[in-house]
């Protein structure tokens, strides 16, 4: 009931104000997105939902962001672990 | 992008794994909690805690809004159920959650007429389809379900239906969190915080606890890495001597949360004095009711309902895992005589309760075996 799903939304339904059709995994379905009217919701956004009702947007610039530190974290791991193998005390 | 897959990268998982580590002081143990029921699910699910030194170790905290249901309210909404003219609706994980006089599964078996459903919205449907019914809906969950409810009462309203109405059971994060606190049993480094729940009230409202409690705390999302970047984050604050509110879910949660969001649970609900929660106890100011303007949606004013505080079974050690001081594993009746199919307390009923979670995912590994048996 609290796991939220990620969809996107395919179009806004013309005879309802206040619902979108999300694709969610391929299934398409409707959603309220009444609480996300301030924002704007247009076809091509990413929602999260939560009991029919889209509850925020999905910011794909903070995800790739919050990817970019995940993916860094390995490189920085990666660089020193390179450093360790160049590196050797012993020679003169 | 999905959003999901990307955040589930063993490869990934690993490394921060390898940061984690190094982030520990050596001899210090470490305790977070991760306050979010969802968390919990996603912890065992994936099996983090196999990701994790020894010495840190995840406590599951109250943020299931199934578990904290007292016994004595499944029995008021089965009291309202069986009037002739009502159908209860209420979300899956509630079916099971066992009252003083059994389920609603019990009740439905019994004849009540009570529906699953997976949206306040389609209560609705069936209210507008039933008009000669009165629809009932069982409305529980944190600040995560709280507008969605408010948003079907004011379709309700603006539709001039009159044969719907709430039973209110919605809890708010910030006091259960206090509780925990306050509470002399546990001594934590920090907590995960709720992300979903921080997609409404943003993350401004959990500054006093970095501020005034001295305790850190990192937003988090649902997936894998989110729980692991989590841990490293508030690692990485303790390590430098930080403490402050962190968000790791910026993609989802906006730090001033959803205005709009807030705004309807405002507009429909208020503050109840106080309200029970299984295992805290009376927590003042913790819970929200339906307030006057929309009294003609509100059950607990239609209809008379017992009322009754009801203990919870002496086998049961709901209260303690939902403090974190005991793992579910560590409660008398686990697994044997409560399980997912007959529970005797709500952390085994929902999918995000740490019982439920753990029965379902959890390994028993030999160190826990011998911890398990020792008393």
């Amino acid at each position: 009931m609290c796991l939220g799903i990620p969809g996107v939304v395919i179009e806004l339904m013309a005879d309802h104000d206040d619902l979108a059709m999300v694709s969610v995994e391929g299934v398409k379905r409707a959603v309220n997105i009444g609480l996300l009217q301030e924002e704007g919701v247009v076809p091509g956004d990413w929602v999260l939902i939560h009991v029919g009702f889209a509850m925020s947007k999905i910011d794909e610039v903070e995800a790739k962001a919050s990817l970019d530190f995940l993916t860094g974290l390995g490189d920085a791991y990666t660089e020193e672990l390179e450093a360790l193998a160049a590196s050797d005390i012993t020679s003169p | 992008m999905k959003f999901v897959d990307e955040f589930r990268d063993a490869g990934v998982a690993r490394t921060l794994a390898t940061q984690i580590a190094a982030l520990c002081e050596p001899g210090r143990r470490y305790k977070f909690m991760e306050v979010c029921g969802g968390h919990t699910h996603t912890i065992y699910k994936h099996g983090l805690e196999d990701y994790l030194p020894e010495t840190v170790s995840l406590v599951h905290g109250p943020g299931c809004p199934v578990c904290v249901i007292p016994m004595g309210r499944v029995d008021d909404a089965i009291a309202i159920a069986e009037n002739d003219d009502v159908i209860l609706t209420s979300f899956g994980d509630m079916m099971r959650v066992p009252g003083g006089r059994g389920s609603f599964f019990d009740s439905k078996a019994a004849g009540a007429d009570i529906r699953m459903v997976y949206s306040p919205l389609d209560a609705l449907r069936i209210a507008r389809k039933n008009p000669d019914k009165r629809v009932v809906f069982m409305a529980i969950g944190f600040e995560t379900t709280a507008p969605s409810t408010a948003m079907t009462v004011l379709r309700a309203a603006a539709d001039g239906l009159d044969n719907f109405s709430i039973f209110c059971n919605h809890v708010t994060i910030i006091p259960a969190i206090k509780a925990i606190l306050d509470s002399p049993d546990l001594r934590l480094d920090g907590f995960i915080g709720p992300g979903h729940v921080s997609t409404v009230i943003g993350c401004r409202p959990y500054e006093w606890i970095a501020r005034d409690a001295g305790k850190p705390l990192v937003c988090a999302g649902f997936e894998p890495l989110d729980i692991l970047q989590s841990v490293y984050q508030l690692l990485l604050q303790l390590k430098e001597g930080r403490c402050e509110v962190e968000n790791q879910y910026a993609r989802v949660v906006p730090w001033n949360g959803n205005p709009k969001a807030l705004e309807v649970i405002g507009e429909v609900m208020e503050l109840r004095p106080h309200f029970e929660w299984r295992g805290l106890g009376f927590i003042s100011h913790s819970a929200l009711q339906v307030n006057e303007k929309y009294a003609a949606f509100d059950a607990e004013r239609i209809f008379s309902v017992p009322g009754v505080r009801v203990a919870d079974p002496k086998a049961c050690q709901c209260g303690e895992v939902l403090k974190g001081v005991l793992k579910p594993w560590e409660c008398k009746v686990f697994g044997t005589a409560c399980t997912p199919e007959t529970p005797i307390g709500t952390c085994m009923v929902s999918s995000e309760g740490a019982c439920a979670a753990y029965y379902n995912f959890g390994r028993f590994t030999r160190d826990r075996v011998k911890e398990a048996t020792r008393a």
